[in-house]
């Protein structure tokens, strides 16, 4: 209910959670500034001020890296609510956009990098705004696909009700849009969100350094640090690097992650009162400061005010011209036609033109080691977490303890960590095709795991009563009872993990400590290398090459293998 | 019917040779409402009563302007509804609330839609909300209540805008019987008095003993396609009781309207589709339920023979659920049903009487001669040298006869009694029938 009293937040502003609310909000945007201060100097001031591998700079390198990560997000949420919503408004634009983003999620975004850093670069020349654009677009594009594809569905599953009730008391579009389609969107739109974060922290550290050719940037960020340790060789800095992100990720999982999803449960829209309602201190602390209810309400004003001054519905003649529509359907896909063949032709003029068949069969086989070692792993890492997961999942207080873990094991890069295993290699000579291998999965390997928590946990307790007293135990449990319980939800982990896996092996398949560089057989090794000779024709290669092999697999392997799942172990 | 004679007014609502048809895949329509025709005066609840697939929910969304008509009319107020019209509100059958909305929003919401000023919307939700029996639950969620307190903000969100007409999808049937009752108490005392500001009332239910309790006058719905089979007026002086012996005889004449019309059609039905005599309509019963109302018409007090109304009230049963079971009977000849009774065949009682092993018998005979679909799929499978088939050939079948969804439900029900019988079997994995059985 509206506040009678417009002012009543100022009589109390000094309750105890408003001061710590302030103090936090100041925190923020004084941070926020001062990350933001460097933005505008030109490229050479960025050269005269070298990264240093001093730990004092941390605090700043730190805040740089976040702040790139938020404006990211900011682009992601924008790009979500205006391309989801479309695909989902026009059946027309549909039948392409929702193709493109399935494609899109498959590209590996580590690969082009250095394409898109070039392309901003050249548009705002000399400034260090051009590198930043290149790195928050490439993080960008690592957290708006899915997002897009939950907002997207959510749009597509208003349920019926409230659709028809929307618009029996005759909702603008406007309003629909706020009052129904994002709050009923928000539960998963959230989810997503976190999930994008992160995923995305791997790739604002691996965005940060970058060289190609001659040129090589780095942008101040602990992406940046890490490389200078790394080429320097000092094992400390790696240290303190790896303790600043940990510091960061907690912050990050306290102060945003949980109180977000936390959040998101009251948009839920199964009604039934849960019994295990998440709490964040963070949220409590928000919803009882009267500051934060002032915001709150001058954002519902916002909205009602916005939708004042929108045009009412007209009348609506839902019966189409079929014909005409039918006429410009046709018309839609000759378009499209011309579309896809200026762009296979595109395609074809600068790979064909410039490689050969013979490079062509070797990159194919890259791919194929590549993959071969992101299945073993996957296999590997399934045995491991699997049956953790599932003794996890099973016993409430273990997965009040290991699931947040899980979630924040996923969130932190796990490419800080290369360089220690770099280390190990280089110092053991170890055959790097063996050991550069586990590099890929180090962080997408907690997808498997706080996945098969979550399904072991929504297990419900009549099934797992009903095989004790069946005497149900050994092999028989687990093949009949355990596994086929929890198969949804390994299988959306696998997923991820694998993803990241094919994305991961970019920055894995080759490594450096201290001028010695170690290589693995792999196509991440060979997008890589070619980055860094700025060879166009050969990241566009690998590139297009990556992304059809994990397409194919999708569709041959997980998709055909998780609508499976869906179907006969979903329990409903 | 004689309330339609005066021409002098406009009506508050009316409905002219209203049509409604969907394109079916194969590029033909299938007619879902047919020549409807209706009027709603001032003063008065109309009830639209019905089966599920009766056209009856179709048409309160036309009225709603949330669809619009194949052909045919429909005005409020004498103006044409191209769209949700101001002063017709509706209330859902599953409340439809905004989850993240308290029920003061909630009721402010349809207001607000309509840019009115801030202090007037407060004043008014409040209003609707004391109206309504919800004062003190303002600042609750839709998920805090129970399911009466649910419908009771449903009905004040509709009632907030001051709708003059209010339509109603069975509003009471997702609720138990006695909140159920208590609601629609308090609906009529709102309405006796005159203190709910609307005009007119379009009630939408498949409770026969609903519409008798609450309505002037009931349109009584006819599937396949929708249409109106009779209009009836009820004389009854409110507030009307249910044990009143008046009361309970327009319950017994709609229930005997509504069975014998529909075997009366099912002849004509035939006709319109001549030779294969699949596409009727079937509903998945349970085999469980067909035995259990064959023992329950065979025990005393029936002794062979039921009223309809009183074993639906005995057992429970709302005619939803009742009719698809005693229809199931009377096409497999275990029963028959006449002037709104129901009664054992000799097969049915022979089947009362039998062991399992007889009865499983006698039912895979009788499933086979007499529903036509199941001695068609048994026809093809018999005929096959693989002695399977898929399941894809026999819904694009029935798709020729009726919809996507009535086809996969008709196809379901003709399998579960299959199963039962033994006839033949089906593989959901494959979509395969064939005539192995199982271990």
């Amino acid at each position: 209910m509206d506040r009678t009293d417009p002012f009543a937040f100022v009589r109390d502003l000094a309750s105890r959670w408003d001061l710590i609310a302030i103090v936090v909000v100041i925190g923020i945007l004084t941070f926020f500034a001062e990350a933001s201060r460097g933005l505008l100097v030109p490229l050479t001031r960025l050269a005269a001020t070298p990264m240093s591998l001093d730990p004092v700079h941390l605090p700043v390198y730190a805040a740089r890296t976040t702040l790139r990560m938020f404006v990211a997000l900011v682009l992601s949420l924008l790009f979500t609510l205006t391309y989801a919503t479309w695909a989902a408004k026009s059946p027309r634009a549909e039948r392409l956009l929702v193709p493109i983003l399935d494609v899109l999620q498959s590209v590996p975004i580590l690969g082009f990098i250095s394409i898109t850093y070039v392309f901003f670069m050249s548009l705002v020349p000399g400034r260090v705004l051009g590198a930043e654009f290149g790195a928050i677009f490439a993080i960008f594009t690592s957290q708006a696909w899915n997002m897009a594809f939950s907002f997207y569905q959510s749009l597509r599953t208003v349920p019926y009700e409230l659709r028809e009730a929307a618009d029996s008391f005759r909702l603008s579009a406007w309003m629909r849009f706020w009052r129904l389609e994002v709050p009923f969107a928000m539960p998963a739109l959230l989810w997503n969100m976190m999930m994008s974060m992160s995923g995305s922290w791997f790739f604002v550290v691996a965005s940060e350094s970058v060289t190609m050719g001659h040129t090589s940037i780095a942008l101040p960020g602990i992406g940046s640090y890490i490389a200078l340790a790394i080429e320097q060789g000092n094992l400390h800095a790696i240290g303190w690097a790896i303790l600043t992100m940990l510091i960061v990720i907690l912050l990050y999982d306290q102060l945003i992650f949980r109180p977000l999803v936390v959040w998101g449960t009251r948009f839920r829209i199964d009604q039934e009162q849960d019994a295990r309602v998440p709490t964040s201190w963070a949220l409590t602390m928000l919803q009882r400061s009267r500051l934060m209810g002032a915001f709150h309400a001058l954002f519902y004003a916002v909205v009602r005010w916005t939708s004042r001054t929108t045009p009412r519905p007209q009348a609506l003649i839902r019966i189409a011209n079929a014909g005409a529509s039918r006429r410009a359907d046709r018309l839609w896909f000759l378009l499209l036609a011309a579309v896809v063949v200026w762009a296979l032709w595109r395609i074809a003029q600068v790979l064909i033109g410039e490689t050969s068949l013979h490079e062509a069969l070797q990159v194919a086989g890259l791919a194929t080691i590549t993959m071969l070692r992101v299945l073993i792993l996957i296999a590997l890492a399934s045995l491991l977490w699997v049956p953790i997961g599932i003794w996890v999942g099973l016993r409430p207080r273990a997965t009040q303890v290991v699931q947040p873990i899980a979630q924040f094991l996923a969130a932190f890069p796990a490419n800080l960590l290369f360089p220690l295993a770099t280390f190990g290699i280089v110092t053991w000579k170890l055959n790097p095709d063996i050991w550069l291998s586990p590099l890929m999965i180090l962080g997408t390997q907690w997808y498997i795991l706080f996945n098969v928590i979550a399904g072991a946990a929504a297990m419900p307790a009549e099934l797992r009563y009903a095989a004790q007293n069946l005497n149900v135990g050994g092999w028989l449990w687990w093949r009949r009872v355990a596994l086929p319980g929890v198969l949804p939800y390994y299988v959306t982990g696998a997923i991820t993990a694998s993803g990241g896996s094919w994305n991961a092996s970019i920055v894995a398949e080759i490594a450096s400590w201290h001028q010695v560089e170690v290589k693995a057989h792999g196509l991440g090794a060979y997008i890589a290398e070619a980055t860094t000779a700025a060879d166009f024709h050969r990241i566009i290669l690998g590139i297009t090459t990556m992304s059809l092999f994990v397409v194919a697999i999708n569709r041959v392997f997980w998709r055909p293998l998780y609508y499976y799942a869906e179907r006969k172990f979903r329990l409903t | 019917m004689n309330s339609v004679m005066s021409p002098t007014t406009t009506a508050l609502l009316q409905v002219d040779g209203v049509c409604k048809a969907f394109p079916k895949p194969d590029g033909g329509n299938l007619a879902v409402l047919e020549g409807v025709q209706l009027r709603l005066e001032e003063g008065q609840i109309v009830g639209l009563l019905g089966r599920s697939g009766s056209g009856k929910s179709t048409l309160l969304r036309l009225i709603a302007g949330l669809d619009a008509p194949s052909s045919g009319a429909l005005a409020f107020r004498g103006q044409p509804i191209d769209g949700p019209p101001c002063g017709i509100a509706m209330v859902f059958q599953s409340f439809a609330l905004f989850p993240w909305l308290t029920v003061f929003e909630n009721v402010a919401l349809g207001l607000e839609a309509q840019h009115m000023e801030k202090g007037q919307i407060r004043k008014r939700s409040l209003a609707a909300i004391d109206l309504i029996g919800l004062d003190g639950f303002e600042s609750a969620y839709p998920r805090e209540l129970s399911g009466g307190m649910r419908q009771r903000v449903g009905f004040a969100r509709a009632l907030v805008v001051h709708p003059d007409v209010l339509l109603m999808d069975e509003p009471f049937s997702a609720l138990d019987v006695l909140t159920a009752e208590t609601l629609r108490t308090d609906f009529l005392d709102l309405w006796a008095e005159g203190r709910a500001p609307i005009k007119g009332v379009i009630l939408v239910t498949h409770n026969i003993e609903e519409a008798v309790l609450m309505c002037d006058r009931i349109l009584v719905f006819g599937s396949n396609p929708g249409r109106i089979l009779n209009e009836i007026d009820v004389k009854i002086p409110q507030p009307r009781k249910r044990l009143d012996p008046v009361f309970r005889e327009l319950v017994e004449r709609i229930y005997v309207e509504m069975t014998s019309r529909r075997t009366g059609a099912t002849p004509g039905r035939n006709e319109r589709f001549p030779g294969l005599g699949i596409g009727s309509v079937m509903r998945r019963v349970s085999s469980n339920l067909l035995s259990g109302l064959l023992e329950t018409i065979a025990a005393p007090p029936f002794n062979g023979t039921a009223d309809l109304p009183k074993i639906a009230s005995d057992l429970q049963m709302e005619i939803d659920e009742l009719f698809p079971v005693a229809e199931t009977l009377q096409l497999m000849r275990f029963a028959e049903i006449e002037g709104g009774d129901i009664r054992l065949t000799e097969a049915g009682t022979a089947f009362v009487n039998a062991d399992l092993d007889e009865r499983k018998r006698m039912f895979a005979r009788h499933l086979l001669n007499y529903v036509p679909l199941a001695a068609h799929i048994r026809r093809v499978l018999d005929e096959r040298a693989s002695h399977s088939a898929r399941k894809s050939r026999f819904i694009d079948e029935l798709e020729d006869f009726m919809g996507e969804d009535d086809a996969e439900d008709t196809l379901r029900a003709v399998i579960s009694l299959a199963r039962y019988a033994e006839a033949f079997a089906y593989n959901d994995e494959t979509a395969a029938f064939s005539l192995e059985n199982p271990v």
